[in-house]
């Protein structure tokens, strides 16, 4: 048995679980940080083209207070305010941080240049030109991780449980992609920064790996969730014509720079029937957005594809080129001349608010079990503030790094001194019997996660009602306890895919009934959450829902918003 | 989507075995890219079919790396435009199995992180 000994294991090594590690091991811990992709490839953080929210002030007087309102008014009374405040207060330190190391924030006369988005007061995204804030963010922490002799990475190391004993986590059990082979962690602390679930639906903006494994492999270990309700759809996701190499969300970043109008196929303006304004200056909040293109493709008045059109014919072709150069020609390149032809758009499933329920330190119930980035919940409420993505993967990152490795300083014992094979053995005896069923040819999970996909867009999406909703949690219930342990893993075991295809059936499953049940039980519309047959916001459920398993089935309950008093600082006075 | 149809060679095999090439029919849709194709033929047809990929969409996570009629080309980005295609695994890396080549990075591996235990 392959097996490793660390302080800190960090499971996910995108943009969070790279600051995680980063800030673990300068407080003197020894991490090893795993991917089941490649380390700093896979997960959300790479494909980010656009902004990141962080109060500054370098455009214009701002403050961290000021950010705090914005973020609380979009998440519609749900905020967990002290993961809020503590976002919007942090976020400045950690975007100073990361231009000293080089990551490139694009400036104009010596100070970073911040742009304004949707739902902010104030200029306040800084980003990386051209399109490419993820990529060059990913690829200073990956630099970051290499140069720290205290972090071990591991890539397609695929973790498919967590060992708990008695409401401590000491350690995981592991699948090493190359060979199948299994591997035990034994750990002091886990921190759980394997991203979100967009890839749970039909239209979605995710990478391979965003199935929702965080919110399963918390579940599992005993750990709650907060908000799984709240699905962000992203408003304007490319549609139509089929463009590749390029990141589905990138029409945000041209309307911000230049507009760019929003029409339904009858070739209108329709925002403002749906009470918010949006011409030219791009001020809709996400949800109405996502909210008032369905209704108008609903209506019979969709794009030819099932979205809504978005038009630059209007911006001349040197205006286009100034804002963004090179992505003009790779847009060329796909056969598509802004100049000449509107695109189509669409609402695609893009983030989400819900995650693991954790304290101001990251740590969830579950003692060393902590979270970091979209695996956590809470901060964003019903609707997150465009740009708080990012903002939260570094802060929230370097959070559950520091206070994990604080917390395994506490308790010097020697690396393997608590683990216990004993608790390892249910993960591993699952796995063997997985592979032991090993036939050589068959379909696998993919029809089952089309199915999967098809369902959660038709009735567990932008528009819900009760009787969809219930049929779905039928159908996701007979999914998890008869069709998955009747699925195979065709195919040899070196390079496991379809091993880990099991696996990411499980968590995707697990994290889907979390979603449909609380969406269930959630009888109103607010936010990203809408109800057809609930359309009114209820004044008495302004409060979070929370899910565990109780004896391996979901369960839901309610719990009081976590309030934190702030005010507003005079902007006058900052400057 | 039209009834039309392109056909997918991929050599597959496993590393120090033999290789052969496999013929998959794949539905088509235009501009869709080779990575579009892998993923349905593991979908639906033989999810045996060994690929590595991240993104997707974005041509970011550069992990899907192949051959197609011979030149080196992201799978993500290589179009399927006329009627059949040949996708092969990289030359100068060591094969795993199917379109899986060893690009890990040499530190970032288990047996690395093994052998740095003792």
């Amino acid at each position: 048995m392959t097996h490793l000994a660390t302080d800190i294991l960090v499971v996910g090594a995108g943009g969070a679980g790279m600051y995680a590690a980063v800030s673990a091991a300068r407080e003197g811990a020894s991490v090893v940080l795993a991917d089941k992709s490649l380390v700093g490839r896979g997960g959300a953080t790479i494909m980010a083209q656009m902004t990141v929210a962080v109060a500054v002030g370098e455009q214009e007087p701002d403050d961290w207070t000021h950010h705090l309102a914005d973020t609380l008014a979009a998440g519609r009374g749900l905020c967990n305010e002290e993961l809020a405040q503590i976002l919007c207060r942090e976020a400045p330190d950690r975007i100073r941080e990361m231009d000293t190391w080089k990551v490139g924030w694009a400036r104009e006369d010596d100070h970073m240049r911040q742009v304004m988005a949707p739902g902010h007061g104030i200029r306040r995204c800084v980003y990386v030109d051209f399109l490419n804030t993820g990529p060059a963010v990913a690829k200073t922490l990956r630099t970051r991780v290499a140069r720290s002799d205290a972090i071990t990475r591991i890539s397609e190391l695929a973790v498919v449980d967590l060992v708990v004993r008695q409401g401590r986590v000491l350690g995981a059990v592991a699948i090493n992609l190359a060979d199948g082979a299994p591997v035990t962690i034994a750990a002091k602390a886990v921190i759980l920064a394997a991203g979100g679930l967009t890839k749970l639906y039909r239209r979605n903006s995710a990478s391979a790996n965003m199935g929702g494994d965080s919110y399963a492999l918390a579940l599992r270990a005993g750990a709650e969730l907060v908000d799984m309700e709240f699905v962000q759809f992203f408003p304007i996701g490319h549609l139509a014509p089929r463009l590749v190499g390029m990141d589905p969300i990138m029409w945000d970043p041209f309307r911000y720079k230049l507009g760019g109008r929003l029409l339904n196929g009858e070739m209108e303006e329709f925002i403002e029937n749906y009470g918010a304004s949006d011409s030219g200056v791009y001020t809709a909040p996400r949800d109405i957005a996502s909210f008032a293109i369905l209704s108008e493709v609903a209506a019979g008045r969709g794009s030819p594809a099932g979205g809504a059109y978005l038009s630059f014919t209007h911006i001349p072709e040197p205006e286009l080129r100034q804002a963004f150069g090179p992505v003009i020609d790779r847009l060329l390149a796909n056969g598509i001349d802004l100049t000449r032809r509107p695109i189509e758009v669409s609402p695609i499933a893009h983030y989400h608010m819900g995650g693991i329920r954790v304290n101001g330190e990251m740590e969830s119930r579950i003692e060393g079990l902590f979270a970091a980035g979209e695996a956590v919940g809470g901060a964003n409420g019903a609707n997150r503030l465009s740009g708080n993505a990012i903002s939260e993967t570094f802060v929230f990152g370097e959070r559950a790094g520091h206070f994990a490795a604080t917390k395994v300083a506490a308790r010097a014992t020697g690396l393997d001194f608590e683990w216990d094979h004993a608790l390892a053995k249910p993960a591993l005896d699952g796995i063997a019997a997985l592979e032991a069923r090993d036939e050589a040819k068959g379909p696998g999970a993919g029809p089952l996660f089309t199915e999967l996909q098809s369902m959660m867009w038709d009735h567990v999406g932008l528009l819900r009602d009760a009787a969809g909703l219930e049929q779905a949690l039928a159908r996701l219930v007979r999914m998890r306890t008869v069709d998955l342990p009747a699925l195979g893993t065709p195919g040899s075991h070196r390079f496991a895919i379809t091993v880990q295809d099991w696996f990411d059936l499980r968590a995707s499953l697990l994290a889907a009934e979390a979603i449909t049940a609380s969406a269930l039980a959630r009888t109103e519309s607010r936010g990203a959450h809408q109800r057809e047959d609930h359309p009114e916001t209820d004044p008495s459920l302004e409060k979070n829902q929370t899910v565990q398993l109780e004896d391996g089935e979901i369960a839901t309950d309610w719990v009081d918003v976590v309030r934190a008093p702030f005010e507003l600082a005079s902007l006058e006075a900052a400057e | 989507m039209t009834d039309r149809t392109v056909t997918l060679n991929v050599r597959r095999g496993e590393a120090g075995g033999e290789s052969r090439i496999e013929s998959f029919e794949v539905p088509y849709a235009e501009n869709m890219s080779v990575l579009d194709a892998l993923i349905w033929i593991r979908a639906y047809r033989d999810a045996s079919l060994a690929i590595r990929y991240s993104c997707i969409n974005a041509n970011a996570c550069k992990e899907c790396m192949v051959r197609v009629d011979g030149k080196v080309a992201y799978a993500c980005t290589a179009r399927l435009g006329a009627g059949e295609a040949t996708v092969e695994p990289l030359s100068n890396k060591p094969l795993l199995r199917d379109l899986v080549t060893d690009i890990t990075p040499p530190k970032e591996t288990l047996a690395h992180a093994l052998a740095g235990e003792d």
